[in-house]
């Protein structure tokens, strides 16, 4: 079918939309990569990031959120499961409960995770009670709860809609044909709910290597992440917005590369699985 | 036809988008004030709403109706990046003194005349009121661009349970192992290193490496005992006992003492000088307006109000010499807030920080940068991390060698 003039019309707001906000910017951070503040072709933006400290952050930052996103995978996959065996009014009620935190804005609920941790804040005064004490704030640990507590409900909830798509009677036919419990989960459940896991996986990982939010508020500022810095180059003391653009590409082609790592491994495991079908 | 559908839905998202977005107006004027937080009597508590008293004097003087846009930024550089980007329209910024200089350098300000505009408004100029010593200042030597708002140094705020007597004065409470933990620094650059380098007396607008070098050794050696690198959060830190120490500025120690009556002052020997001072960006539309503003916040009963609901020191003899506001503020505050003896002309130009020029911001920033990601994380982090590596490194293998083995069976 022939599409009419007016349903192509249609889809310019899409395409001036992608080219103005996705496009142009991501043109501006490479134009900026490779510039000097005269505007002459550089690449000393890319060379000083491996001069100095700043492989460290990289790694830092990396290590955080992946301990924060396998420990969101942990909690969210049992939870998604169990969610989407309950009945359905129960499901209803359970997911809205995982989305309410998100309807607050997550400045504040970081801001309160402060409160809570900190050593004059409620943990602490509760254990003070049985003469025990805990210091939280300001450590790494603080700031991955803080990115699990932010970003746990992006990993849940792509998890759980692949699993309540999962047919209650593939279930019953592999417990039919002989599989244990623990084989029912490894060779039904998990393959089939994987595109799950993978994009739960992207949504949380993703938000959590460049976030600077957290990281400053719960970590107190004593070590840095790439988001932190990137922030500084952009509104610090020192504005260097060539320097800021090409700590972002880098990020941006590090996100990119664990994602096509991930994505090549999972996508020919699906096709695999189709084509078996 | 769904297409359609959809691609419709998504034009009339956009276009409402960009009708809340654009300005609406015509039958009234706009101002847009664009101020640091918590820097205005904003008619919270009782206290004198500004904006809206301004709305009615505006009103009164001319007949016409105008609305009053309030924005806050958090420090100097934000409001710069934004200005600086061209796409603002801001009629009013308070900048402080070292920023006000490079703003006029960079030609983004706007001179101004209030005399002139008061005149042709028929309105009371209040001008005259800001001291002689308020004006002329290193940044403005002509007083072409600006109109001093507040003064202020900044000092060292301390828990008087928590902080013996005898470690008091100097800046080097916030070296003090015996209160390891329990410091608060700065979070950023500038006001950082300069707390090392009033502790040394080395010159805080060096142009010279080395002493930007010695500060970061001298911030090296205190990164240990900090607790955090805060802006904001020092108020619940402080108020709330989490920590003992901290340098901060002069009348924001008054709103943290309002909720915790444990917290003292003092101002090390050397320490920082600060003017804010009203100004009106070159890209502004109302001038006019702007200038009228910054006239009608000199007022005695609005400039009072200002003082009294943000703490700080008022270059204006309508503020300072008032014995209502004097009586309001009590002894202590007014010992610390304008000190007998205290040469405000002659601290400012040997304390002051000055704008350095970008050679040296990029060195002061890398050195911070530096400063602050030393050290690391602690170790089990990256063994943890490098675990779950290895984990997710093996169970992509198994994937692999599964498929592998499905393959050649069928």
């Amino acid at each position: 079918m022939k599409k009419s003039f007016i349903e192509r019309a249609a889809a310019y707001p899409h395409i001036v939309w992608s080219v103005l906000f996705i496009i142009a910017p991501l043109i501006f951070v490479v134009y900026y990569t490779f510039t000097d503040a005269d505007g002459a072709f550089t690449t000393e933006n890319v060379e000083r990031m491996f001069t100095s400290n700043y492989v460290l952050i990289f790694i830092n930052s990396v290590c955080l959120a992946l301990i924060a996103t396998v420990i969101c995978l942990l909690i969210a996959y049992p939870l998604a499961y169990i969610f989407s065996r309950m009945k359905e009014k129960w499901q209803r009620i359970m997911i809205l409960l995982i989305m309410i935190p998100l309807w607050m804005n997550f400045l504040i609920t970081t801001y309160s995770w402060m409160t809570i941790l900190e050593d004059t804040g409620i943990i602490n005064s509760i254990l003070s009670l049985f003469g025990l004490s805990a210091h939280m704030i300001n450590t790494p640990g603080a700031v991955v709860i803080g990115m699990v507590f932010c970003f746990l409900p992006y990993m849940i909830l792509p998890i759980y809609t692949v699993m309540s798509g999962i047919d209650e009677r593939l279930l019953e036919a592999s417990a039919d044909l002989g599989c244990s419990g623990w084989q029912r989960l490894t060779k039904v459940v998990m393959p089939m709910s994987l595109s799950g896991v993978i994009s739960g996986i992207t949504m949380v990982f993703v938000p959590s290597i460049s976030t600077f939010y957290i990281s400053q508020k719960l970590g107190g500022g004593t070590f840095q992440l790439i988001g932190d810095t990137i922030e500084s180059y952009f509104v610090g003391t020192a504005i260097n917005y060539h320097f800021g653009a090409a700590l972002s590409l880098v990020l941006m082609i590090l996100i990119l590369i664990s994602m096509a790592i991930m994505n090549h491994y999972t996508d020919s495991e699906q096709a695999e699985r189709r084509r078996i079908k | 036809m769904k297409r359609f559908c959809v691609s419709a839905l998504f034009a009339v998202c956009v276009l409402l988008l960009a009708l809340l977005t654009s300005c609406s107006g015509g039958d009234h004027d706009d101002l847009y004030v664009y101020n640091w937080g918590e820097y205005i009597s904003d008619g919270s508590e009782d206290s004198v709403n500004v904006t809206k008293e301004f709305e009615a004097y505006y009103k009164e003087l001319t007949g016409r109706d105008i609305k009053v846009h309030y924005t806050t930024y958090p420090s100097n550089e934000d409001m710069y990046a934004k200005i600086s980007s061209g796409t603002s329209n801001y009629d009013i910024i308070i900048p402080s003194d070292y920023m006000i200089e490079r703003m006029i350098g960079e030609g983004l300000l706007a001179e101004i005349d209030i005399e002139s505009v008061c005149e042709k408004y028929g309105a009371e100029c209040y001008y005259k009121y800001i001291g002689d010593d308020y004006r002329g200042l290193y940044y403005d030597p002509e007083n072409k661009y600006s109109v001093p708002y507040t003064y202020g140094r900044v000092g060292v705020i301390y828990n008087t349970e928590m902080v013996d007597e005898e470690d008091l004065g100097g800046w080097e409470l916030l070296w003090n192992e015996k209160y390891t933990g329990k410091i608060l620094q700065f979070n950023n650059s500038r006001d950082g290193f300069a707390t090392a380098q009033y502790m040394l007396d080395l010159d805080v607008n060096s142009t010279d490496g080395d002493t930007w070098r010695r500060a970061q050794s001298e911030l090296l050696r205190q990164k240990p005992l900090i607790q955090s690198y805060v802006m904001d959060e020092i108020y619940n830190k402080m108020e709330s006992g989490e920590a003992a120490v901290a340098a901060y500025y002069a009348g924001d120690y008054f709103t943290m003492l309002d909720i915790n009556e444990e917290l003292g002052f003092y101002y090390p020997e050397r320490t920082n000088v600060f003017v804010d001072a009203m100004c009106v960006p070159a890209g502004s539309a109302n001038k006019e307006i702007a200038q009228l503003f910054i006239n009608f916040m000199l007022s005695e009963d609005i400039a009072i109000a200002n003082a009294e609901y943000i703490y700080y020191a008022s270059p204006n003899s309508l503020v300072f010499e008032n014995e209502g506001y004097i009586e309001d503020m009590g002894e202590e505050a007014m010992e610390i807030l304008y000190p007998e003896g205290f040469n405000f002309a002659e601290e400012l130009n040997k304390y002051a920080y000055r704008n350095l020029d970008a050679g040296t911001l990029e060195l002061v920033n890398s050195l911070w940068e530096d400063m602050k990601i030393t050290g690391g994380l602690p170790n089990h982090v990256y063994v943890t991390a490098g675990v779950l590596a290895a984990a997710i490194a093996v169970g992509i293998a198994v994937i692999v060698i599964r498929r592998k083995r499905r393959e050649r069976f069928y």
